[in-house]
Formats: C-alpha cells, sequence, structure tokens
C-alpha cells in the first residue's frame, strides 16, 4: 500500500509542477530529450531556472492548436526546416526581437519576422565504398541518378523529413518536372527497396548491398562514437556534394517562441543561452551538429572533415515544396 | 425507456415506468465517453486540407491497400492457427511441461512488436550470428554472393506480429475451451467421431466467438501498427495515413484514411457477427464434471510439449536473450537510475488503465445481458469498443481536441464569472492518458468479458431473478465466479498492452514524465537498440509480473483444473 501511496504521490508530483508559477521555463521538444539535456541542464546551472520538457513527435502540433491560449508551452524545439514553417504558418508562435539573438544567428538562419531561430545545420552528405567506387564518379546528388551508380544506391524511405527536404531543394533548382526526371533515375538505381535510418545505409555499404548512399553528416559522427559501429564508418568515404556549384545541402535545428507563452523572458533568456558561444559548442562537441554561430569552434571530428562551401538556398523556399515533393515520391512509386 | 423496460430480465413491468434505469444510462454515458475520441476524428475528415484522395489512388493506395491485406491475412492465419492449435492441446491433452505451458504460452504478449523486429533483424541480418556462421563456412564475403531470406520483408512482418499477438487468440480460446462442458465432446465421441473431428465440429465452434474476438484484436492490433511496418518498410494503410498527415500536413486527409480503415473493421466485425447471429451456445449443466485430457502413449508426448515450445521460444526465449545479451553489453551508456520512477509510473498507469476497462466492460456487457442482448445496448458495446479500430496517434489527436475544447470551455467560464483562470485542468494530466489507455483498450476488456458471460446460461440468471435476487446481486453473486477469468484475462490484457503503448502516452503527458514505453522510444525511434535494449527489458519484466500472478489465479481458479491429479 505505501509504495502504491508514494507512486501516486510522486506521479501528482510530476503533474502539478508546471502549474506552479516560478522560475521555470515549458518546452515542447520534438528533439530527444538525451539530445537536449546537457544544454538545458547548463542553462538551469547558470541561471537557477528549472526546464521542463515535453518530448513527442506526432500530434505535437494538433495539442499546441487545441490547447490555444491556455497552453503550457513557452518554447517549441524541432528539427527540419518543414516543421518551424508548419508552427510558424498555423499562426503558434511569436515574433521575438532581441539583438543576442540577431547577432548571433545568421540572417540566412533565421526566420524574416523572427518567428523561429535555427540552432544548429545538419549536411546531407554522400557516403561510398572505400573498396567499390571511385569518389570522382559522384560528386553531386544529381550523380546519385547517373548511369554509373545503377543498382548501387540506398536511402532511407522517400517520405522521409530528410529525403523530403532533398528532394525540395532538387524542385527548387531544376523545377518539378526534372527533379521527377531525377527521383525516377535515382530511384532505378537503387539496390534495395528504401529502408531503416540513416545509420542503415552505412552499415549496408559495410556488409556490401549498396555501394553509395545519401546520410546526414552526424550520423557518421554518431557511429564514429560507438565502437562496434565504428567499422562501418570506416568503411566509406565522406562527400560532401555538389562543392563545384550551388554546395551542399543542409536543413536546421531551430526553436521558437509559443504564441502564448507565459514565461516569455525566461523563455528568451533560454533562446539566448542556446545561440551562444557556449551552448553552439556543446552541441558540435557532444551531437556533432554545425552550429549555426559563426567563429564557434568546431568539434575534432568536424574540423576533420574541414570547411566546405553550403548551399544557401533560403530554407523557406525548401519548405514551400515540401508538400509537391512528397507527392512525386508517391507518383514516381520511391517506396515501392 | 420503457420498451427497454419490458424486456429486462424479470423486472416488474409496472414498477419500470417511475424508475431510472442506471444499468442502462451508466453504459450510455461511459460508451459515449469511450466514443469521444473517435468522433474528434470523424469531425476532423470533414474538414480536409485538400482533397487527398485523387492523388492517392492514382499513385500509392493500390499498394497501401495490398499490402494491408496481405499483412492482414498472414497475421490472422498465423495467430489462429498457433493460438487454437497449442490452446487445444494444453486443454485436452496430458504431457511433459503441460502446466508450465498453460502460462508460458502468454510470454510473447510482454513484448512489442517492434521490439521483437528489432531483436530478430539484429539476429538474422547480415551483420548478425547467424548469416556471419554462414558465411565462414561456406567462405562468402558480400551479401551478393548468396541468397538468404530478408527479415526486412513482408513474411518477415507477419512472422513477428504473429509471433507477439498470437496470445490473444491462446488466452480466449483456453479460457472457451476450459468452461465448455465437457459432455458435449465425449458425446461426440461416443457417436464415433475422432477426437480432431470432434474438435472440428463441436469445440471449436463452441469457442467460436470467443476465438474471433481474440483473431479480430490480433486483426486490429496489426491494422495500427506503425513501429514494425516502418522498419520492415511495409506500406500499409497506416504508412500512407501518417505520410498524409504528417508529410503532406493534411490531418483532415489522414482522418479520412482513419475513418476509412474504420469502417472497413466495423464491416468486417459485423459479417461475422451476422455469420453467427442465429448461433447461441450455452453451456448444459454439470460444468465442474472433471475433464479427462487425453495422454498420448510414452515418448509421443513429447512431441505436444515441442509443439507448444516453438511459440514459446521464437516469441520470447530467443528475443529475450538477445534482449538480455544488448542490456549487457550496452550497460552503461543505458542504466539510470530513473529506472524505477519511469517503471513505476507505467505500472501505476496501466494498472489504473486495467481497473477501470474492466468495470467499464463489467457494466456494459452486464447491461446488454440484463437487457437480453437488445439491438440498442449491442450498438452501445460496439461503439464502446471503436477505439482499438483506430491508429494510437490519431486516437490521441482525438482525445486532446474534446479534452482541451472541455478545459479552454470552462477556464473562460471562470474567467467571465469567477475573474480567474483555471488553465488546462485535464489536457496534458496522467488522467488524459489513463483516459486514452481505457479508450483504446476497452475493446479488449469488452471482447474477453463479453465471451465469457455468453457462455453463461441466461436460465441461471432467470432462476435467481425469480429466486428475488436484484440484478447487481446476481452479478457478483453468480456470474463474477463464473466469468472471473475472462475478467482476470480482461485487466491482465489491458495491463500489458497499456505497459507497451506509445504514441498515445507520449503525445498525452504531462511535462517531464517517462514511462518505460517513451523512454525507450527516444533511442529506438533511431535505431538505436543497444542503447534501448535495457529499457525494453524493463518493459518485458514489468508485463511479466502480471502475465505469470493471474495466468496462476486463473489456473487455480479453474475447478477442472484441481481435478487432474486424480485422473
Amino acid at each position: 500500500m505505501k509504495a502504491i501511496n508514494l507512486a501516486i504521490g510522486l506521479v501528482l508530483a510530476t503533474v502539478a509542477v508546471p502549474s506552479l508559477a516560478g522560475q521555470e521555463v515549458n518546452v515542447y521538444s520534438y528533439r530527444q530529450p538525451r539530445l537536449i539535456e546537457p544544454m538545458l541542464d547548463g542553462f538551469t546551472e547558470g541561471t537557477g531556472i528549472k526546464v521542463n520538457v515535453l518530448y513527442a513527435k506526432k500530434g505535437m502540433l494538433e495539442r499546441l492548436k487545441s490547447e490555444g491560449v491556455n497552453t503550457p508551452a513557452d518554447l517549441i524545439f524541432t528539427v527540419d526546416i518543414g516543421r518551424l514553417s508548419d508552427v510558424k504558418s498555423a499562426g503558434l508562435t511569436q515574433a521575438v526581437n532581441s539583438d543576442t539573438l540577431d547577432a548571433n544567428i545568421p540572417d540566412s538562419q533565421r526566420d524574416d519576422e523572427g518567428h523561429w531561430y535555427g540552432l544548429t545545420q545538419r549536411a546531407r552528405i554522400i557516403v561510398t565504398s572505400k573498396d567499390r567506387v571511385n569518389v570522382d564518379d559522384i560528386q553531386s546528388y544529381e550523380d546519385l541518378a547517373s548511369d554509373k551508380m545503377q543498382g548501387r544506391v540506398c536511402t532511407r524511405s522517400g517520405k522521409h523529413a530528410y529525403m523530403v527536404g532533398l528532394t525540395a531543394m532538387m524542385i527548387s533548382y531544376h523545377g518539378e518536372p526534372e527533379a521527377e526526371q531525377w527521383a525516377t533515375d535515382l530511384k532505378a538505381n537503387l539496390a534495395r527497396k528504401p529502408q531503416g535510418n540513416d545509420r542503415a545505409q552505412v552499415k549496408a555499404i559495410k556488409e556490401g548491398e549498396c555501394d553509395v548512399a545519401v546520410i546526414n553528416h552526424y550520423y557518421m559522427f554518431n557511429m564514429l562514437n560507438d565502437p562496434k559501429q565504428v567499422p562501418w564508418a570506416e568503411s566509406v568515404n565522406v562527400i560532401f556534394p555538389n562543392q563545384a556549384d550551388r554546395g551542399t545541402h543542409m536543413n536546421i535545428s531551430g526553436m521558437a517562441m509559443s504564441k502564448y507563452a507565459k514565461n516569455s523572458e525566461n523563455a528568451l533568456k533560454l533562446m539566448e543561452y542556446l545561440a551562444s558561444g557556449k551552448a553552439q559548442q556543446m552541441y558540435s562537441e557532444i551531437n556533432g551538429e554545425y552550429p549555426v554561430q559563426e567563429g564557434v569552434e568546431w568539434s575534432e571530428q568536424l574540423k576533420m572533415w574541414g570547411d566546405f562551401k553550403r548551399d544557401n538556398l533560403d530554407l523557406t523556399d525548401i519548405a514551400a515544396h515540401r508538400g509537391a515533393a512528397i507527392k512525386l515520391m508517391d507518383r514516381v512509386g520511391y517506396d515501392n | 425507456m420503457s420498451e427497454t423496460g419490458a424486456k429486462t430480465i424479470g423486472a416488474p413491468t409496472l414498477k419500470k415506468r417511475f424508475r431510472v434505469d442506471f444499468w442502462q444510462v451508466g453504459s450510455f454515458l461511459f460508451a459515449a465517453l469511450a466514443v469521444l475520441p473517435v468522433l474528434a476524428i470523424i469531425w476532423l475528415a470533414l474538414f480536409p486540407e485538400e482533397n487527398i484522395w485523387p492523388h492517392l489512388i492514382s499513385t500509392s493506395l493500390p499498394g497501401y491497400i495490398k499490402s494491408t491485406l496481405i499483412l492482414m491475412l498472414g497475421v490472422g492465419v498465423s495467430v489462429f492457427l498457433t493460438g487454437v492449435s497449442t490452446a487445444w492441446l494444453v486443454t485436452h491433452y496430458e504431457f511433459p511441461l503441460r502446466r508450465e505451458f498453460e502460462w508460458m504460452l502468454l510470454l510473447p504478449l510482454a513484448i512489442p512488436a517492434y521490439v521483437i523486429a528489432y531483436m530478430y533483424t539484429d539476429l538474422l541480418e547480415f551483420a548478425g550470428p547467424v548469416q556471419q556462421l554462414l558465411r565462414s563456412v561456406f567462405g562468402w564475403e558480400l551479401a551478393r554472393d548468396y541468397w538468404f531470406p530478408n527479415i526486412r520483408s513482408m513474411g518477415g512482418g507477419i512472422l513477428m506480429m504473429g509471433l507477439v499477438l498470437y496470445p490473444y487468440v491462446y488466452l480466449l480460446a483456453r479460457a472457451a475451451f476450459l468452461e465448455q462442458s465437457p459432455n458435449q465432446f465425449e458425446a461426440s465421441r461416443l457417436l464415433g467421431n475422432s477426437q480432431f473431428k470432434s474438435f472440428l465440429k463441436v469445440s471449436l465452434p463452441i469457442a467460436r466467438p470467443a476465438i474471433v474476438v481474440g483473431v479480430a484484436l490480433a486483426l486490429m492490433e496489426t491494422l495500427n501498427d506503425f513501429g514494425t511496418i516502418d522498419f520492415f518498410a511495409i506500406r500499409t494503410l497506416t504508412a500512407g495515413l501518417y505520410d498524409v498527415w504528417l508529410g503532406m500536413g493534411n490531418l483532415g486527409g489522414a482522418a479520412q484514411i482513419a475513418t476509412t480503415m474504420l469502417t472497413f473493421v466495423i464491416l468486417l466485425l459485423s459479417l461475422e457477427y451476422f455469420g453467427r447471429r442465429r448461433q447461441r451456445f450455452y453451456q448444459s449443466g454439470q460444468r465442474f464434471k472433471a475433464k479427462t485430457r487425453m495422454q498420448l502413449p510414452g515418448r509421443r508426448a513429447w512431441w505436444l510439449t515441442l509443439f507448444c515450445a516453438v511459440p514459446v521460444i521464437a516469441g520470447f526465449v530467443i528475443p529475450v536473450s538477445l534482449l538480455v545479451n544488448l542490456s549487457i553489453d550496452y550497460f552503461d551508456v543505458s542504466w539510470t537510475p530513473r529506472f524505477r520512477q519511469y517503471a513505476l509510473n507505467s505500472l501505476l498507469l496501466s494498472g489504473l488503465a486495467a481497473l477501470f476497462a474492466v468495470l467499464i466492460a463489467l457494466l456494459i456487457t452486464y447491461t446488454r445481458r440484463l437487457n437480453r442482448n437488445s439491438r440498442r445496448m449491442l450498438f452501445v458495446s460496439r461503439v464502446a469498443s471503436l477505439g482499438y479500430a483506430v491508429p494510437g496517434a490519431v486516437l490521441a489527436v482525438g482525445v486532446i481536441i474534446p479534452f482541451a475544447a472541455w478545459d479552454n470551455w470552462i477556464d473562460a467560464l471562470a474567467r467571465q464569472w469567477l475573474g480567474f483562470s483555471t488553465g488546462l485542468l485535464l489536457s496534458g494530466t496522467i488522467f488524459a492518458v489513463v483516459f486514452a489507455y481505457v479508450v483504446r483498450f476497452l475493446a479488449v476488456s469488452i471482447g474477453s468479458i463479453e465471451s465469457s458471460l455468453s457462455r453463461v446460461s441466461e436460465s441461471m440468471d432467470m432462476a435467481a431473478r425469480t429466486l428475488g435476487y436484484p440484478a447487481h446481486k446476481v452479478l457478483t453473486k453468480f456470474h463474477l465466479p463464473l466469468i472471473k477469468g475472462g475478467i482476470l484475462t480482461a485487466g491482465m490484457v489491458v495491463f500489458v498492452d497499456s505497459m507497451k503503448e506509445l504514441p498515445a502516452t507520449l503525445i498525452l503527458r504531462p511535462f517531464n514524465f517517462e514511462t518505460l514505453a517513451t523512454y525507450v522510444y527516444q533511442f529506438a525511434s533511431d535505431e538505436m537498440i543497444g542503447e534501448s535494449a535495457l529499457g525494453a527489458l524493463f518493459i518485458v519484466l514489468a508485463g511479466l509480473i502480471p502475465v505469470i500472478f493471474l495466468s496462476r489465479t486463473i489456473s487455480r481458479s479453474n475447478v477442472v483444473q484441481s481435478t487432474r491429479e486424480t485422473i
């Protein structure tokens, strides 16, 4: 009986905490707690402000919408430009004015009206088998669809946000018909039905099922930090595509302030902290992501890959083509 | 009211007119609450962002439908064969370890489908031990050097889901076989029918309602699964639904797909119902006459042991061993002292959900019986079961909408009349999570209790009511002892299912609140299988507690069981 009382007490305590007004800030996060906890702990240590986190994916937007003016959320953390522009266009965010944010985050990495701010960048890179691929054969996303790659390419599902973002980028550079041709040819080059996450593609290269894959760069970073997965990562070369022309496709993780934030002062403090040099460096050290703030020291691994030309296509342009991209993937039957 | 009042078993018609029937009012109320999220989804389906169907029909819809049907057919056949055959063996044959297998056959229920999928992928994929061994024996090097069945395929998906879902059928079929009077079966044997023919012609038809409930539950679970099919790249309707909702940002379109799936399930179930509407099976008297189990001669009995061992080994022993193995390898990165709290949270939420699901199911099922299975009560019990036919994340949105609307309404009233804000009272509390569990799993408890209660002859109610017992006394004094097994089964399955539930927990929970399932998810969602293993192991272990405890209670409560020694 005691155990049950204790359990109920503990649960009630967790429920009650956010409703007590105190020094705190409430975050709805699409990002896994383990990826942001170190930064949030750093913030709480420095300011004494407690950060409450709700992590979820499917339905977060609907929860925010339905809760309306009474939502406890002060901040929204998310990955992918699509989600950031979704929360903005749903009218769930507010414009934030902060000189600190403006100084730390470059123009291209934040919303014109200040509704969302990028925190880190992730590059969509190409990896190739060290043994079986001549890196000169594949230097751009366009090369993925070339005849030389027949039966050799692996990717995750074409409906996943990262593949949709890539396709949306192709649409905004080449127009829809040409992008569709590219996706059709890429589909024809696939070594297997799209499956698994980005890490699984690297593993498949190590195992000889495929020769070439498209992945987000930090998966390489993560594999190099897991003793069991180091051999996978070491079986591939890393290529930053399209260095000769527009640069490598980048997506972002970012933050936005909820329209009905109750702790907006604390929320702003947290935003500024996450854009600060210290937190930005932690993102690079712990998660292997590229800091948006220029001049922040990169982690050793990122330094080893070196600087590269980034595609500076307007992120909202990519967001705008997402719907077309996912339908295009349906038409070419990418996942079949 | 008066019309149904007249139908009520043994109730005086005159008195009835002046009395509110609390049984029916209660049933209506809870059924209405349970169907609220489904109604919210249907409401959403009326307002799509754009008409999604022309695009879907011309592109992926035929593929979605095809793979959905193949998957459901495959899983349906698999759970039926495994569940019914093992249930039949443990109830009608005597063989070594039979008593142990009675509960061990339930064990795979504790394993989430996506976890078993991960474990078998680890075992059977290219880098796994099986293929490594083959390569070292035959001198192959790359995957293209030889052929090996790909576990990440339709066949693999059917196999995985069949392994963890057959216990639904086993549980209900076993309970039905146990409650069957041996008289009919013996009569069939005396008439010269073989053991197998008597099973086919007598026992199976009597157990049909229970088996159908079991298979239907397994199929709905299959229809709504996302974790496994996503990992195995099987593109079912559920995958399409998530594409439309999250990829194209069209919640209304997704709700339309959900509504279509719902209609499909309702059609399927009503077909079955009409198929047997004229049949009704009751136990004839002397239920507790000792049942003789057939003893196969000598070594042949071990074949039965082996047969029952296959699903237990494949569905539990192998995946759990792999899980233990991984947990040890990754212990340092995955152990957190907070596991204790997460486990407590999981146990508390699941316990509450099981309790409420059983109470509400009892109320609705018994009211239906009181009203002699009136059409109205049939409708009520079916409507209350709809939550199971909707994918978890969609159902969660269906919970969010009415809860937030209610909270905001109360808040607006308070602001207007009392001058202060109440904020959100129900949204984002554990109440919302438990509510979602109950809505989602009510079908399980209704199905189990209903199939149990339907086997108790109605002449018993009539006799009891004639003797002057009021309705609730009949339930507590006569029915409860008889259907105890069905009730415990219902509670156990809801409990274990709630332990594993993920999408609704994730989105409805309060801040800083983790259950074992949500904790595992943050790694599993990234296919970080090693890091998620320890948490998954905890889910399995916590799910085992009720499985073992309750299956023992079921065994003990069964008088037939205790006479075994005297045979």
